[in-house]
């Protein structure tokens, strides 16, 4: 008889929720016409509630399950309720948005669950092949997703570019991975771990960790990888964009962080020079190319881009306190960065014909209260107190300069004082200039009113009350020391 | 007698093809041939390491790559239908309705 290994099903409870409700979707999209949509959006918000309930065991299981293959512990307990927020603000404002560009189609929110049950594998990865598969199933189906708009041509454009480049890069990231099993004689990431404790750092071995690093990456968005970020973010639907801003970047920073310091921390010498250079270029160049840009999609995704190098900082200051500031600051920047795009795509409006900075002039004028949730993301995104943003860039600074990067942090505090400036162009648009012409009325939505609010009570609230934040930060990142 | 050495060489320039034919050709169509080049020969390399040493790993991703390339290249495939009905072209280059 064949021995049946140990299924712990409740390690990924949260996961296959998301998988079952989108199977529901599915079957529902078959025969309900009239307010698909709808159904739709409300069985996947009782999708992820349900999985948000069953994720809190996690916290405290702290154990392998299926053979090693998967980590159920507090690290992949904190990036699951990140995933969860950001798939569950991107439902809230999804849902307007189809109906106003008169997109029927259930099968959005089947594809938006699936890729959040990917990114969930592929944080509690903890052998390669799971991070693969996870980083693949959460790529296949943004792709679709970037396209799935019919009538904005840009659309389709987008996921072509994000199709061809993903592709590229999840080649070079197997590649590495190749190598590293010819190596070490497996993937798991224990494994690896150990075989590099024991000192042995062939160069093929040193080959593989570099192609994992362009990898993740390209995931990332981190210069020199990042040429198909701007036109990505600025062709896909916009609560798309918001989401792949957010999520795609959380799951694949959380895989590198655990890859990175739990099975090649012994490399971590080699390793954390090559980030200091990314990060140093990824603020330098995000933060310039922002400055030019008219379109907000464009500039925001340039910011993300920029965002990404302060992540990186995190990660090169490393230890306890990097890692843990590198999730806090991915959670503000969760709230920060889905309000502000739920925000865009509010004034988008139909055929998102309002993405310029200038069809902003006004807003605080005809919208008081929208202009007040836009500049209250803004400036979190430009890291003024009292806000998310301001606490994580001085979280993640302060244990840089702790760690003794302080010219990486002297970069990133001028970059960010340079970002300062097109972020507050937005709002002396809406609150200096009158509109120009009289622009079309603005359709709010129970749900968008809701997503927006949470996002800004989000950013307010973890960016005044920021210590058991950072305290439950501090904790998950335990299980990769 | 061909060795792991021999393999690697092989899997490295099938690859090295696959990278220099993304970069360089224009035709949507041959790019996702050339990904998929790249992706076949990862599963070489894995094949050749898994032989070579005693371990099934190696052959269990690779049957996930495929898994994983077939789905890819469907979805490639289908975005290239799109863009073609929109501009009657495949060409890489006619997909610029945004600067890179």
């Amino acid at each position: 008889m064949i021995p049946i290994p140990a299924i712990n099903l409740g390690s990924i409870l949260p996961a296959l929720i998301l998988c079952a409700a989108g199977l529901v979707v599915l079957a529902v999209g078959l025969f309900v016409r009239r307010g698909a949509v709808t159904v739709a959006a409300l069985i996947s918000l009782v999708g992820i509630v349900l999985a948000f309930m069953t994720n809190s065991p996690l916290r405290a299981l702290n154990a392998e399950a299926f053979s090693g293959l998967v980590a159920a512990d507090s690290f992949c307990w904190f990036l699951n309720i990140l995933i969860l927020i950001a798939v569950g603000l991107t439902v809230l404002i999804s849902a307007k948005y189809l109906a106003d560009e008169g997109m029927a189609l259930p099968e959005y929110f089947v594809l938006l669950l699936f890729c959040a049950a990917g990114m969930m594998f592929m944080v509690s990865g903890n052998h390669i092949l799971v991070i693969f598969i996870g980083l693949e199933t959460l790529s296949i189906s943004v792709y679709v997703l970037a396209g799935i708009h019919p009538a904005i041509p840009r659309s389709q454009e987008s996921a072509l570019k994000y199709l061809l480049l993903g592709a590229f890069s999840s080649g070079l990231f197997l590649y590495g991975a190749a190598l590293l099993y010819g190596s070490a004689g497996s993937l798991a990431l224990p494994a690896l771990a150990k075989y590099f404790q024991a000192g042995s750092t062939s160069l093929m071995a040193k080959a593989g960790m570099g192609l994992l690093l362009i990898g993740f990456g390209f995931k990332v968005a981190a210069v020199p990888f990042h040429m198909w970020t701007p036109d990505v973010y600025e062709g896909a639907p916009t609560p798309i964009t918001a989401f792949m801003s957010v999520g795609v970047k959380a799951a694949a920073f959380a895989a590198f962080v655990r890859v990175f310091f739990d099975s090649l921390a012994a490399l971590q010498v080699n390793w954390s020079q090559i980030l200091w250079v990314l990060a140093l270029v990824t603020m330098i160049l995000g933060n310039l190319a922002a400055l030019v840009q008219d379109n907000i999609k464009r500039m925001l995704a340039y910011s993300s881009i920029a965002h990404a190098g302060y992540i990186l900082v995190g990660m090169v200051a490393g230890h306890t306190e990097g890692t843990s500031a590198l999730l806090y600051y991915l959670l503000a920047y969760t709230f920060t960065n889905m309000g502000a795009f739920g925000v865009v795509a509010l004034v988008g409006r139909k055929g998102e014909a309002n993405n310029m900075i200038d069809d902003y002039r006004g807003l605080a004028k005809l919208h008081p209260l929208l202009a007040v949730t836009m500049a209250i993301f803004l400036f979190s995104l430009a890291g003024v107190p009292p806000t998310a943003g301001f606490v994580g860039k001085f979280t993640i600074f302060s244990a840089a300069v702790k760690e003794g990067y302080v010219g990486l942090v002297i970069v990133g505090v001028l970059t960010s004082a340079i970002s300062v400036y097109y972020y507050f162009r937005v709002v002396m648009k809406m609150y200096m200039e009158a509109p120009a012409t009289e622009p079309q009325a603005l359709h709010f939505g129970p749900a968008v009113v809701v997503g927006l609010l949470i996002a800004a009570v989000g950013v307010l609230y973890i960016g005044i009350f920021p210590i058991t934040y950072l305290d439950l930060a501090a904790k998950s990142v335990m299980p990769l020391f | 007698m061909v060795t792991l050495h021999h393999y690697l060489v092989v899997s490295a320039a099938l690859f090295a093809l696959g990278v220099i034919g993304v970069m360089i050709r224009r035709n949507l169509i041959v790019v996702l041939m050339c990904l998929e080049l790249m992706l076949n020969a990862v599963n070489l390399s894995f094949v050749a390491f898994s032989h070579y040493l005693g371990s099934l790993e190696g052959q269990v991703f690779v049957l996930f790559v495929m898994v994983v390339a077939a789905a890819e290249v469907a979805v490639g495939l289908a975005i290239a239908v799109a863009v073609f009905r929109q501009k009657g072209s495949i060409d890489v280059n006619d997909v610029n309705l945004m600067k890179w």
